[in-house]
């Protein structure tokens, strides 16, 4: 079996990441997944989360995703996300500004609140901060 | 007999007006070349999206087996009443009848659809000029899509319509720097509406570029969705055969390629068709649920992109033909300026002559 699969990840802006892995982890919405060469086909949809994936020579790259969803081939993976962002073209300031205004919203106890959209908003700051902290 | 000092101001001045045409003739290249990339790196993620879609359809019971209903509202089919136009046109002039165009077209659609109620929203500011000067805007507006986030609260009930037709939403601005969220923006303020059956249907008229000797002004159908994967054209108009040599030459003279590249397509159609049997994460119905908001929103950035191409396209074509003009004027101006100074001289010999001949 060959040990790397083709890993592709595209957004309608541009294609991200086109390369060789190893291995990769994806934020499925049932939770996260790990994939390896040979992996048994599947369709699954994305939650915000981050893509965490390893190249060829034991490279680790991350990137921050919201909304998409993927088909796992044994020999390819692709990745249809909105947005994917890696650490370095992640404006820190901006999640910070958006993490705040959510926590906010969620404290205020104003019934008018989408908790729901919010809670979202949330959890991809959170995200997008996490990846662009780790790395 | 014209003064020579005047018709060579006028020269200048030509000249002057031809630098700024040449000038901004290479901008307008330059930036539909940006704008084709872009239409390019859009397909592979669009290409995706539709065949996981058509392989969904093929898996998930959409239909309902007994009463024959399809189970997502964005497929439900409902006696058209109420329309909802989107015109796509450029935020700046300078661009030949390209905005002219489309508000024509728009017209056109209008006219014909004339007795039912209209809602338009219009996008850039060309679009939005001409139609609010015959149409009322709505009592409630679509905000600006920088702050979607807020208009997309339940609007008020039964809010009196200002016309048959009318302008609920105004989009300026957005395509100097466009990007995916704003279309998903609309995408979603226009579903919204078509779940709460504000609207039956939705229209998006736009200047669909494929290359620039390929571009159609088409009228298209996004909601309902009648079949996934196939674009529902109602109206269009392709190029005439003169409109597609000027934009030919302006192209060539501009170096920009007549046919984009065609490089990533061929894999992305792969994309979800493989005939294995695929582990559904989720069930089938919902993955479908969840898609088909993207697929409008996709189906909306195409048309945004491929307008904003269109526009630069027209630019550089209108560009063209007025630097030539202003050639044309300069050399005509040049020869009447020679003429002039030769009957100058002549005369002067003449009075010189008969001066020396009268003494």
């Amino acid at each position: 079996m060959p040990d790397t699969f083709h890993l592709e990840i595209v957004t309608p802006e541009k294609k991200v990441v086109d390369t060789a892995a190893t291995e990769a982890q994806i934020p499925g919405k049932n939770g996260y997944l790990g994939v390896l060469p040979g992996h048994a086909p599947l369709i699954t949809e994305l939650s915000v989360g981050e893509v965490t994936f390893h190249t060829g020579n034991n490279e680790q790259q991350r990137l921050a995703v919201a909304w998409g969803f993927a088909e796992v081939l044994p020999d390819k993976v692709t990745i249809l996300a909105e947005t994917a962002e890696r650490p370095s073209e992640i404006d820190v300031d901006r999640a910070r500004k958006a993490k705040e205004r959510a926590e906010q919203r969620l404290t205020s106890g104003d019934t008018n609140v989408d908790v729901d959209r919010t809670l979202d908003a949330l959890h991809k700051a959170e995200t997008r901060l996490d990846v662009a902290g780790k790395s | 007999m014209p003064n020579i000092l005047d018709i060579r101001r006028r020269i200048r001045s030509v000249v002057n007006t031809r630098q700024i045409t040449k000038a901004m003739k290479v901008v307008s290249a330059a930036k539909l070349r940006r704008a084709q990339d872009r239409t390019l790196a859009a397909r592979p993620y669009a290409q995706m999206l539709t065949n996981v879609l058509k392989s969904l359809v093929a898996r998930a019971e959409i239909y309902d087996p007994e009463t024959g209903e399809p189970k997502h509202p964005l497929l439900a089919q409902r006696p058209e009443k109420k329309i909802l136009l989107i015109v796509v046109t450029g935020d700046k002039g300078l661009a030949g009848a390209f905005s002219a165009n489309i508000t024509k077209a728009a017209s056109r659609f209008l006219e014909s659809k004339a007795g039912k109620n209209i809602d338009i929203e219009a996008i850039g500011r060309k679009g939005r000029d001409f139609l609010r000067r015959r149409y009322p805007a709505a009592a409630v507006q679509t905000r600006s899509l920088a702050e979607t986030e807020e208009s997309l609260e339940a609007q008020p009930e039964s809010v009196e319509r200002a016309g048959e037709i009318q302008i609920t939403g105004e989009h300026v601005g957005i395509l100097g720097k466009l990007g995916f969220s704003q279309a998903r923006d609309l995408a979603q303020n226009v579903i919204k509406r078509y779940e709460r059956e504000e609207i039956d249907s939705v229209y998006l008229v736009f200047n669909e570029f494929k290359s620039v000797i390929a571009q159609r002004l088409i009228v298209e159908q996004i909601l309902p969705i009648e079949q996934v994967g196939e674009r529902a054209v109602r109206q269009a108009e392709e190029m005439t055969e003169e409109e597609k040599k000027k934009a030919k030459e302006a192209a060539i003279s501009a170096g920009v390629g007549l046919r984009p590249s065609e490089k990533s397509g061929d894999e992305a159609a792969q994309f979800g068709t493989s005939q294995v049997d695929y582990i559904y994460e989720q069930p089938p119905e919902e993955l479908f649920r969840a898609l088909l908001p993207k697929y409008v929103a996709i189906q909306i950035f195409r048309a945004l992109l491929e307008s904003v191409a269109a526009e630069h396209a027209a630019r550089m074509t209108a560009m063209d033909s007025a630097t030539s003009n202003a050639t044309d004027m300069i050399d005509s101006l040049t020869l009447v300026m020679n003429r002039a100074r030769q009957a100058k001289i002549t005369k002067e010999i003449i009075e010189i002559v008969s001066g020396a001949a009268a003494m």
